[in-house]
């Protein structure tokens, strides 16, 4: 099986440029990108596949419950985060590492949740954290969160007023998996009723673990949403140029005022669901391999080859990407275990008497046994 | 007799094969059960041998799932549906306790809804969030549910049966951390009935009663406390609704002392219940209160904690140890 030619594409699979029917719209967005920034989307990707390679790893040496990779879909999330401005905010579903590294949280946030350590992981309120709010791990849910929160900037009046810098979008990221839940389609009805700023996300990366998106829709997923009357766009999601500058018009146009648009980036998870997955049941080697030939790493690096880039430039991005991992894993290593506070901690935001008696319960009952258990 | 050693993953596996056997009518619904065998692979190899119109990966919605098996049982068939993880069962929370719980009600007796949910529960397995819940309280609360837990394989093989056979919906709690050691399974026969109670171990000095992956702490527990000459009897529920009360009520005479053991929270739960009724009940045998032992009433927590969060062989012996002193 192989999947219909996307609909927006800047790059062949072998690097050069090569607009696709229907990219006009977006070319703009394209001819103002500078080569800083071209480097920059480059490194992003390189550095995240380094980490998720380090963190595989680290599940694998027991350090970690569990890890989904992001490996394949590096420039949907990477074009599409580096389309934000300042003032959006981001609804992650659980793979986009790279989006929250790029929007400015501390990754061993991530790490935290999937060793185990954490229900949570950073503090969405944090200006650091630039508006990237929590992971997600019940499919579909945020979807709403993200139209609801739109619903609030276009009360407040953050949108189409003009103002570069305030106006605002959201932009939520789901599977193809997902798509079938309710709570996406909801999320839909509301954005379109009150044509909220958000911009859908969709990776579609042709499987919810063992199911192919065949099972989810009949027609291409970014034909649902025309339903709702929510304009939409295929993407190729593994050409990292075509999801900058399609998210960037989106999400501009969610900040003018002109309410929600969904976006299908066709990409592929290259290897497993997560680690707990073992794909050789149900992977089909023919689709792997039409797709490992698209890595979208593999094709940035070829169009920045084209336009002169020095081997310099690519030796440092690779230092950069194992010095990165290499942080994680020790400070992985060091992470300490939670203790009783992160148990009873925070259940509500004022006392409460069940709780304060538990908590007195078990740190008495911890302390009978010396320490030592 | 024909008794194979068989872990309860496979037993319900082996239990699946032969209800889908012996009625055509029973199919198995639910995200990746087909060709990957579900993410416990309690349905390996299942549509392999009986096809993709008895074998259906659905679409990734758990509503969808129980809403269709629901319209399914109206058309005649006997829908086994798997929800994927404990956590991920409240999409379809609104179709179990609005329609499917209800619809024999509602008809009069003119309907039945012959539908099974099977869904994995409970810790001790080290996932991220949402992947080590014990839900079952909130079903059991609804009436017209079936809520059952088998303990052991042997169980799990003729439970599973029994809930298909069933007229009325049940749901079919799975403990997770179970499913790999291995037990005998009785092809040939069953045990007790899919609402029995089960004395799983004798003793005399107080009872120990719970149902899932506790029953095994519990007879651990009671190993351990015979080392020190403390008798304890352990009553596995097997069933949750409705709860077989005679062996628990039986025992708690001969013991004067009980100790309800869980894995959920103790506020609001099944454990509350069996408390509250054998306090109404056996009175005048309790030489104790009844005491719970659960987990504590916080958000199931990131899996490093796990240990602190849940009751362990300890807990239960310091409750125990607290019931022999009154
Ligand atoms: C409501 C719900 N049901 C089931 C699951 C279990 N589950 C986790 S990921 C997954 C597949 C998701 O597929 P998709 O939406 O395509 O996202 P992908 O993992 O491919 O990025 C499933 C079934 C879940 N997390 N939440
Ligand atoms: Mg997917």
């Amino acid at each position: 099986m192989t999947t219909p030619p996307p609909a927006v594409q800047f790059l062949a699979t072998d690097g050069s440029f090569a607009p696709s029917a229907g990219s006009d719209e977006y070319l703009p967005y394209i001819e103002a990108l500078t080569d800083e920034q071209h480097e920059q989307f480059y490194r992003d990707m390189a550095v995240i596949r380094r980490f998720d390679t380090e963190c595989t790893n680290l599940q694998r040496q027991g350090q970690m419950a569990l890890w989904p990779p992001s490996h394949g879909q590096e420039a949907a999330q990477v074009g599409s985060a580096r389309a934000t401005k300042r003032q959006d905010h981001i609804f992650p579903s659980y793979r986009e590492h790279v989006v929250g590294k790029i929007r400015g949280i501390d990754l061993m946030g991530i790490v935290e949740l999937m060793r185990g350590t954490t229900l949570g992981g950073w503090d969405v309120n944090d200006p650091k954290n630039g508006n990237f709010h929590g992971y997600t791990l019940v499919l579909g849910t945020q979807t709403l969160h993200a139209t609801g929160y739109g619903m609030g900037i276009n009360f407040d009046g953050a949108v189409g007023t003009g103002n570069p810098d305030t106006d605002t979008a959201v932009i939520v990221y789901f599977g193809d998996g997902s798509t079938s839940e309710g709570d996406v389609n909801e999320a839909m009805v509301f954005a379109a009723s009150y044509q909220t700023p958000t911009v859908f996300f969709l990776q579609n990366n042709q499987w919810a673990i063992s199911v192919p998106v065949a099972t989810q829709s009949r027609v291409p997923l970014y034909l649902r949403p025309r339903g709702f009357g929510i304009p939409s766009v295929q993407v190729d999601g593994n050409d990292v140029l075509a999801s900058y500058a399609v998210s960037a018009k989106h999400l501009d146009d969610a900040r003018n005022g002109l309410g929600p648009s969904y976006i299908e980036a066709q990409t592929y998870r290259i290897g497993a669901h997560t680690t707990s997955d073992d794909p050789t049941r149900y992977q089909n080697d023919e689709q792997l391999a039409y797709w490992v030939a698209r890595d979208p790493i593999l094709r940035f690096e070829a169009f920045l080859k084209n336009k002169g880039a020095s081997e310099a430039f690519f030796a440092d991005v690779e230092q950069e990407a194992a010095d990165f991992a290499a942080d994680i894993r020790k400070r992985t290593l060091e992470l300490p275990n939670p203790t009783i506070d992160n148990l009873f901690d925070h259940v509500y935001s004022e006392p409460h008497p069940l709780i304060t008696e538990q908590k007195a319960w078990l740190a008495n009952y911890e302390a009978s046994f010396g320490g030592d258990k | 007799m024909a008794v194979e050693e068989l872990p309860l993953a496979k037993a319900i596996n082996a239990g699946l094969r032969k209800a889908m056997t012996d009625n055509d009518k029973v199919l198995l619904m639910g995200e990746d059960i087909g060709t990957l065998g579900g993410v416990f692979r309690v349905t390996e190899g299942i549509k392999a041998e009986f096809g993709d119109k008895r074998v259906l990966d659905t679409p990734l919605a758990e509503s969808g799932i129980v809403g269709t098996a629901i319209g399914l049982a109206l058309r005649g068939y006997r829908p086994v549906c798997e929800i994927q993880f404990d956590g991920f069962v409240y999409p379809a929370f609104n179709q179990i306790t609005t329609q499917l719980a209800k619809l024999t009600n509602r008809g009069r007796g003119t309907l039945t809804m012959p539908v099974v949910i099977r869904i994995p529960y409970g810790a001790h397995i080290g996932a991220i969030e949402h992947h080590m819940e014990s839900p079952e309280a909130y079903f059991a609360h609804t009436a017209g549910l079936r809520v059952v837990s088998p303990s052991t394989p042997n169980d799990a093989y003729w439970m599973i049966q029994e809930s298909i056979e069933s007229n009325d919906p049940v749901i079919f709690f799975e403990p997770k951390s179970r499913y790999w050691p291995k037990g005998p399974v009785d092809l040939d026969a069953s045990a007790s009935p899919l609402h029995a109670s089960r004395v799983a171990r004798t003793g005399t000095d107080a009872t120990l009663v719970g149902h899932g992956a506790m029953v095994t702490m519990m007879l651990q527990a009671a190993e351990l406390a015979a080392s020190e000459g403390v008798s304890l009897e352990v009553i596995d529920l097997r069933s949750i609704s409705p709860i077989d009360y005679a062996p628990i009520l039986e025992s708690v005479t001969k013991t004067g002392r009980l100790v309800v053991c869980q894995e959920a929270a103790g506020f609001v739960s099944v454990g509350s219940e069996i408390a509250a009724t054998v306090a109404e009940k056996a009175f005048y045998s309790l030489q104790a209160p009844v005491i719970r032992v659960s987990s504590f009433d916080v958000p199931v927590p990131a899996p490093r904690i796990e240990q602190l969060f849940l009751p362990d062989v300890d807990r239960i012996l310091e409750a125990v140890d607290r019931s022999l002193a009154y």
